[in-house]
């Protein structure tokens, strides 16, 4: 199984996740902003970062990069796309994933760690979590505030589209709990077809116990697991 | 071939809260002008265009919609200048 991490200019956690998927045990190569070959990856990572200086919007002008229009051909085909942060951003200016990242309420940039819970862990993301798992994850961003209209917040509910949300460390989700304002403490969401996920906390910098956390590891697990699953099913 | 200028103006939806607008209010507060009772932020771009291509005008609206302005969240005015 091989995992490629885009590499956009401005992308800074592009090493981070390289190195975590190493960790993971699994094969791993960059892919260059300007390519549009996705070297028959099997789960592409849109890393965290600075895609061409957040001009615009964060992650706007990523969007229409050469190999974007490969990894939105790719989900379109139920192929398995993680944005992280920088790559969430661009995974919601492309349209795969419903909604926006604005500037955080309060303004600043918050870089620390904070809890999630897993609203979910039926996704190739999620699975190897337990049933409302709290994961202790870092978070580095000033662009996190999640928005979308009533309508489609409420839609992404029905649809079982929300996959984390921001809570304290038992669990409870909160204004205290939530570090930039997003609407319903959403920290991650899903597409329909559940193989596209965006969330602004980053795995990757979660994945060994010197980095003061292991949950990450849980995430790229998940995924891990479902692709060896369904390649026995494909086999069986 | 003649050019013309389009102005877009970008900006927040209303209802859709403008943190940098707030912040922005409250300095104009503090500096003492008080009749300043909201402040909201937004962009504006100047593009040249060549006004021979036909649809320019519909072109400039799709520029908009796609890249300068993200529709979930702003809404966008064109204006145009010869």
């Amino acid at each position: 199984m091989k995992f490629g991490v885009v590499t956009f200019p401005g992308s800074n956690c592009d090493y981070d996740a390289y190195s975590a998927i190493k960790v993971l045990g699994e094969e791993v190569e960059f892919l260059w902003h300007q390519s549009a070959d996705l070297n028959e990856s099997d789960v592409i990572i849109l890393p965290g970062g600075f895609s061409y200086g957040d001009y615009l919007r964060s992650g706007a002008i990523a969007r229409f990069s050469p190999i974007m229009k490969s990894v939105i051909r790719f989900a379109e085909k139920g192929g398995l796309v993680i944005g992280i942060c920088n790559g969430f951003q661009v995974l919601v200016e492309s349209g795969l994933l419903p909604g926006a990242l604005m500037r955080n309420d309060h303004l600043r940039f918050s870089c620390r760690f904070v809890y999630i819970k897993v609203e979910r862990n039926d996704n190739p993301f999620t699975r190897d979590c337990r049933p409302a798992d709290i994961l202790k994850i870092p978070i580095a961003h000033k662009d996190g505030n999640y928005y979308n209209f009533r309508g489609d917040l409420d839609e992404l509910a029905i649809n079982n589209q929300i996959l984390f949300r921001y809570c304290d460390k038992n669990g409870n989700i909160s204004d205290e709990s939530n570090p930039n304002g997003s609407a319903g403490n959403i920290a991650g969401i899903t597409n329909r077809g559940g193989n596209v996920v965006g969330l602004m906390p980053h795995p990757e910098r979660a994945v060994e116990s010197i980095l003061g956390s292991i949950d990450g590891m849980k995430i790229f697990r998940s995924v891990q697991k479902y692709i060896r699953e369904k390649v026995v099913i494909e086999n069986a | 071939m003649s050019k013309r200028k389009a102005i877009v103006y970008v900006r927040l939806k209303n209802g859709v809260l403008d943190p940098q607008g707030v912040t922005i209010q409250k300095a104009i507060l503090n500096m003492g002008y008080d009749m300043v009772s909201s402040v909201r932020s937004g962009r504006f771009f100047e593009l040249e265009v060549f006004s021979g291509n036909g649809h320019v005008e519909e072109k400039v609206n799709e520029i908009c919609r796609k890249l300068l302005a993200n529709p979930v969240i702003e809404d966008y005015k064109v204006e145009y200048q010869s």
